[in-house]
Parts: structure tokens; C-alpha cells; sequence
């Protein structure tokens, strides 16, 4: 008995932590979804009632699509810049320390304050965007304020809103996201690059490879299990997206026209603003099994094509 | 041949720097707007540089603000915030690294598990938990439900774990306890994986936003991202001061990068490795 009192000391103050402050709130939250509580306290047992009206509810799907479509623009545009980017560096640039050092520096600084200079940055009125926009010879956008989809701007047409794409306001988040959090997926491909022998790239050389070749049979196979690790981290990510939404549109937050709320705020504005704890708990374990479930897809369809070295 | 290369060399360091330029550009952006008069900040076309640099805008701040407040309940909530994660991490790491105990693994697993699970699923049962105990617009419910960190306690556990075990026994024969051998022995060795989740608890505590929203009230209770989040709905048109608020808002940890930036870069690449 005596030698598991060492280790149960040790481990005491990190387990009560978690136990208090995770695991039974995450118990709870699954409990409330089944709840009738609202601002009056817990009103009784309701079963999958809060599911039901969940999936009635066109703010919930309006906030699901945004976050999807914000999701599906943000990844690639991550992965693309940030691939091409590591590859540029790691070919013996000078000063490597310095690019990284800037790249990197976004990652470091607050989500609050990059949003306030691109809300700036944005303005249609003043901001330096649309500065350079006109200076161009282009008419200036509404970025932030412009609620029209940018596949309806692009083509004019008058579409359904699940074929819109993105309001030009929830694409400026996703491009001021893409610059923030670059960095990290560079260094995090500067290493898997690193980590590839020079060695192949050299027997492809001597069998006369272009270096499209290399880069689509050397580079993108060895470098498969950094590229899976990113693509996981980076969706992971984007799905949480809430402070640029809350600091950066509207007011109210969420807007033009309910076209920047994602998942998140959604859960935020009820489970929290408005105090409707069972739907919101709901909301926060349909939010959760979606994550689980891009985790598993990823998983199961992408992970087969990586390669991982023997 | 060789003048071929060089051209390749000189479009990939043209497009690198176009694109540090971008990267910078918010920032030079927001310095040069900081030290402008408002009528200067909307004028079109804009200035670079400041034709009449100013500071107004940062006296402005700091005094119609409470923005020393703001920045005394982030260090505050930063440091205690570290130093219950770097408790917490130490002493778990250590019982699931050298102490044998049945369930060990089981537990361990478990407690990994969590990771999975994202903060907005649970935050809203947390804030009622916090909220009758008590704790709205205090610095209990800004610092506790942090001080622990599950990724903290994995990377410490690997590293504790790659001490080859001779050096215990050394160590014991020489007559020294186990607390000696963490505090001595291991906690020196495995020093750049404690400086990484100390840079991982720092930033994440300076730059945290969501939770701090929701159990602050008051405004004197407010860590800087919260007030200046709040600042920027107050005043959307007030440009110089919006930028002074923004730049005070990440000049520490700015600081912080260029002091350990060797550190901090490293610390990233890391946390994305599969040990």
C-alpha cells in the first residue's frame, strides 16, 4: 500500500484539476442537451427535445454552413501558402532566421488585436485595402460589411445560400486567419522538410528528374505524414473559430445578415448570452461529434495515402 | 549554366520577401497609424510615416482607459497561471514517468483522451460551475480551471522518461531521495521541454479571450484582450487610439519573441512531432 501513496500525492493537484474542471463539466454538458433549462433554472427531462428544435432551427444550419464554408476555404488556403512557402525557405536562403522570424511573428501576437488592425485595414471607407484596390483602377469592396457570397459576386447570378459560398465578410476572416496563423504550419513543414534525406533527392537528380518530379515523388509522399498532422490541426482549429467574429463584424456580431456566425458563436450567443444552457449544451455536443467525426474521416480516407517511412 | 541558377535564386528571394512584406504590413500599418492625429489616420491618400508623429493617442489610451488595469490583471493571471501549470505537469509527469503503480498506463490514457475534447464544448457548463462557486470577477476563475494542462503533463512525461535510469541509481547510492533526484537531476536535464510549456502557458494565457469574456464583469477585472476587445466596440472610428490599444495589446509578447525567439520557434516545431 505504501508505495502508491508517493505517486498519488504527486498526481493529486493535476487530477482534481482536471476532474473538477474538465471531465465533470464535460459530464454535465452532456447531460444539459437532454434538459429543459433556460433563464428560469432546469425546467425538467426533455429528451432529445433540444436536438429536435436544433435541427428546425435555420440560424444553427446558417451557423453550420459558415463554418463549413469558412473551414473549407481557410485549410487549403493554409496548406497551399505555407507549403510553398517552407519549400522556398528550405532551399539554402540566406537569412532563413529572419523570413522565419516574420512569418512567424502573427502566431505570437493576439487574435483580439490582429482583428482590430484588419477591421481597419478592411474599412471601406478609409482602410488601406481598398486604398490600394483604387489605386489599382479597381472599384473598392464592403469586406467586412458584404454580405453577398463571393461565388454571386463573382458570378452574378442570384443563388440558393448554400451555393453563395462565403459572404465577402466571412472570407476576409478566413484570409486574415490564413495570415495569422501561417507561421506555424511553416515550421512545422520547415521540420518535416528537414527530416527528408538529401540523399533521394539527389538519386532523382542523377536519374534526370525535373524538379516538378521531385517535388510530386520525393517531396509530397515523404513529407505525407507533416501534410496529415497540418491538414488535422489546421481544420481542427478553423471549426473553433469565435474571436475575430465577436471583435471584427457587426454589431451584432455574427452579421451582415447572420452571414459571419459560425458554430461556436452560435453556442456562445445561446448556451451563454441568453442563457438557454440546455440548447446550448446541445449545440456544444452536435459541434463535438462533428469534430470527432472530420477527425475520423481524416483518419480513416487520409491517412491511407500517407507514407510513412520504414 | 550558373547564371540560369542565379535567376532561380532571385525570383524565390523575391517572392519570400514580397511576402514578408505582407506579413509586416498589418504591423507597420498599425505602429504608423498609432503616432498619427485622426484627421492624418483618414487621410487619402495615406502616409507611411507620420507627418506630425504624435503620442496623444497612446496618452489617450492609458488614460481615459483603464488600460494599466487591463495589463496588471494579465500579468497577473500569466504568471500564477504558469506556475500552477508548471506544478501541476512537474509532479504528474513525474509519477507517470519513474513511479510504477498499477492502473499507470490506464490512467494515463485516459487523462490523453482529454485533449480531444475542444474547449467550447464544455465552457458553458464550466462558466455555471465557476459562477456558483462563487468566482465571476475574480482572479480564481481566470487562473484555476488553467493551471492544469493535459499536453504539458504528455511532453514533460516523454522527456522525464528519456533519462536512462542509471543516473537514479547513481543517485540513490549516493543517498539521495526521490524529491532530490526531480528537483537536481531530471527537472535540469529536461529543461527545454519545461521552457516549452512555459512559453505554451504564457502565450496562451496573455492571449486568451473567450473565457476571460465570459467571468468578467467588472471592468477592473478585465485582462488586456478583453478590455481592448471591448475598447474596439466602443470606439470603431477612433483609429490612432484603436492601433495605440492594439500595439500595447501585443507589444509583450513581441518582446518576448525577440528575447527567446530561438526558443519559441523550436517549442512550436516540436509540439507538431509525433515522439
Amino acid at each position: 500500500m505504501k508505495r502508491y501513496i508517493a505517486p498519488f500525492l504527486l498526481l493529486l493537484p493535476a487530477l482534481t484539476l482536471l476532474l473538477v474542471f474538465k471531465v465533470l463539466p464535460i459530464i454535465y454538458a452532456f447531460r444539459l442537451s437532454f434538459y429543459d433549462w433556460g433563464i428560469a433554472g432546469e425546467k425538467g427531462f426533455l429528451g432529445l427535445g433540444n436536438y429536435i428544435s436544433l435541427f428546425k432551427d435555420p440560424f444553427f444550419w446558417q451557423a453550420l454552413i459558415n463554418t463549413f464554408y469558412y473551414a473549407i476555404f481557410t485549410v487549403p488556403l493554409n496548406l497551399i501558402f505555407s507549403l510553398t512557402i517552407a519549400i522556398l525557405l528550405n532551399r539554402g536562403i540566406k537569412a532563413i532566421g529572419l523570413y522565419r522570424t516574420i512569418y512567424f511573428l502573427p502566431v505570437v501576437t493576439s487574435i483580439v488585436a490582429v482583428s482590430v488592425v484588419w477591421k481597419w485595414l478592411y474599412d471601406p471607407n478609409r482602410g488601406l485595402f481598398n486604398f490600394f484596390l483604387t489605386s489599382l483602377g479597381f472599384s473598392p469592396l464592403k469586406w467586412l460589411e458584404e454580405p453577398r457570397g463571393i461565388f454571386e459576386m463573382i458570378t452574378g447570378l442570384r443563388l440558393p445560400y448554400i451555393l453563395k459560398g462565403p459572404s465577402l465578410a466571412l472570407f476576409s476572416i478566413s484570409l486574415m486567419s490564413v495570415w495569422k496563423s501561417l507561421g506555424y504550419n511553416i515550421i512545422i513543414f520547415l521540420a518535416g522538410l528537414k527530416n527528408i534525406p538529401q540523399v533521394y533527392y539527389e538519386a532523382a537528380k542523377i536519374d534526370g528528374a525535373s524538379p516538378f518530379y521531385s517535388f510530386r515523388n520525393v517531396t509530397l509522399p515523404l513529407l505525407s505524414p507533416t501534410t496529415f498532422y497540418v491538414t488535422i490541426m489546421t481544420t481542427i482549429i478553423s471549426f473553433q473559430v469565435f474571436a475575430p467574429i465577436w471583435t471584427m463584424t457587426g454589431p451584432p456580431p455574427g452579421g451582415p445578415l447572420g452571414t459571419t456566425s459560425v458554430i461556436v458563436y452560435y453556442l456562445y450567443q445561446k448556451g451563454f448570452e441568453e442563457y438557454q444552457v440546455g440548447y446550448g449544451s446541445a449545440i456544444a455536443f452536435v459541434f463535438f461529434l462533428i469534430i470527432l467525426a472530420i477527425t475520423i474521416f481524416q483518419k480513416t480516407y487520409l491517412e491511407k495515402k500517407v507514407y510513412y517511412e520504414v | 549554366m550558373k547564371s540560369k541558377i542565379s535567376a532561380g535564386r532571385i525570383i524565390i528571394y523575391v517572392l519570400i520577401t514580397l511576402g514578408a512584406i505582407f506579413m509586416l504590413l498589418p504591423f507597420l500599418w498599425m505602429i504608423s497609424t498609432s503616432f498619427k492625429t485622426q484627421p492624418e489616420a483618414i487621410r487619402i491618400p495615406p502616409t507611411w510615416i507620420p507627418l506630425h508623429p504624435t503620442l496623444n493617442a497612446y496618452a489617450e489610451v492609458w488614460q481615459k482607459v483603464p488600460f494599466p488595469r487591463y495589463i496588471y490583471v494579465s500579468i497577473i493571471t500569466t504568471v500564477f497561471t504558469l506556475l500552477g501549470v508548471l506544478i501541476t505537469s512537474i509532479l504528474a509527469a513525474y509519477a507517470f514517468s519513474w513511479f510504477e503503480f498499477k492502473g499507470r498506463e490506464t490512467l494515463f490514457v485516459s487523462i490523453l483522451s482529454l485533449m480531444m475534447i475542444p474547449i467550447p464544448v464544455y465552457v458553458v457548463p464550466l462558466f455555471i460551475l465557476v459562477q456558483r462557486l462563487g468566482w465571476i470577477d475574480t482572479f480564481y476563475a481566470l487562473i484555476v480551471p488553467w493551471s492544469v494542462n493535459v499536453f504539458s503533463i504528455f511532453l514533460l512525461r516523454q522527456h522525464f522518461r528519456s533519462v536512462p535510469r542509471d543516473l537514479y541509481d547513481a543517485a540513490v547510492i549516493d543517498g539521495c531521495s526521490r524529491f532530490r533526484f526531480l528537483f537536481t537531476i531530471l527537472m535540469p536535464l529536461t529543461k527545454p521541454a519545461i521552457v516549452t510549456i512555459s512559453i505554451f502557458s504564457i502565450i496562451g494565457s496573455w492571449n486568451a479571450f473567450m473565457w476571460p469574456l465570459m467571468v468578467t464583469n467588472a471592468d477592473r477585472m478585465r485582462p488586456i484582450q478583453v478590455g481592448l476587445a471591448y475598447f474596439a466596440q466602443g470606439e470603431t472610428t477612433n483609429y490612432p487610439a484603436l492601433m495605440a490599444a492594439s500595439t500595447i495589446a501585443i507589444l509583450p509578447l513581441v518582446i518576448l519573441f525577440f528575447v527567446a525567439q530561438r526558443q519559441i520557434v523550436e517549442s512550436y516545431a516540436r509540439s507538431g512531432l509525433k515522439e
